[in-house]
């Protein structure tokens, strides 16, 4: 039953989406986490995806998603002059992420887009396995 | 007359197993809409069918020699998969319009519930054969 397969390929971006909106909201949680060098400074994290293929096995037609690893961004950290800060490091500087909210606020709606579609896919699979099982009568 | 159950079910039966595939391949290009450099594939139905029906056509390739390998799976196949021509590509080699897919998806299950009905029908049309009524 190749329908079947459809809810381990739907499954497996839905674990992935999840994955991608967990990134995100650290993401956000620490866009203002303070440090006081640059080692210590949270970076923003981003998931890579790729195909989890099956092209020379018996079932070509249904490729996956999983998730390869985590990377860091390599953009510029931001730094702030604010000697009266408690972290702040001899020149008087604190460190903040390279999180960009507006680029992780659409992260964030195009996975949920993304789940949305997969949970929609699986659905309707299971509607047409479901009208299989009855067939004849 | 002689009957044979096999050859009752007509070209449904193929039909339904074709929309399966077609559907998984679907789902594959709706789950990989994200991934970079994932190229959006789909089958040419027809074609497909009419090879899973037992019709060869002049594409396909003949083993003239044991030692030739034939494909796995009786239809399909990775020689039947072909690639989406992309609209408009993402940058990151993405080649999945989540639109068209989406589109696809459910065009492709109306057919395979279509299928389905065909194939309850000639299910109804036996058994009432069979009971006289």
């Amino acid at each position: 039953m190749s329908l079947m397969s459809v809810f381990d390929v739907s499954g497996s971006a839905l674990s992935a989406q999840s994955i991608r909106l967990n990134i995100t909201s650290s993401n956000l949680a620490n866009a203002e986490t303070v440090s006081s060098n640059r080692e210590q400074t949270y970076r923003a994290r981003h998931p890579v995806f790729s195909a989890a293929m099956q092209a020379f096995t018996d079932k070509p037609e249904s490729v996956g998603v999983k998730v390869k690893g985590v990377v860091e961004s390599k953009a510029e950290l931001r730094m702030r002059y604010q000697p009266e800060h408690p972290l702040s490091n001899e020149e008087g500087y604190i460190f903040l992420p390279n999180v960009n909210a507006i680029e992780e606020m659409a992260n964030m709606i195009s996975a949920s887009r993304s789940y949305e579609y997969n949970v929609e896919a699986m659905n309707t699979s299971k509607q047409l396995l479901l009208a299989t099982l009855r067939l004849g009568q | 007359m002689r009957f044979n159950l096999d050859k009752a079910m007509g070209i449904y039966e193929t039909a339904l197993y074709v929309r399966a595939k077609r559907g998984s391949i679907l789902a594959s290009n709706l789950a990989n809409s994200d991934t970079p450099n994932f190229k959006a594939r789909d089958i040419d139905f027809k074609s497909v069918l009419r090879n899973a029906a037992g019709v060869s056509s002049s594409s396909s390739m003949t083993a003239t020699n044991a030692k030739h390998i034939i494909p796995g799976g009786n239809s399909a196949q990775t020689a039947d998969l072909l690639y989406r021509h992309p609209h408009q590509p993402a940058i990151d080699g993405n080649t999945v319009d989540a639109q068209i897919e989406k589109t696809k998806f459910a065009e492709n299950a109306m057919q395979y519930q279509t299928s389905l009905s065909f194939l309850t029908g000639k299910i109804k049309n036996l058994t009432s054969a069979i009971k006289g009524e």
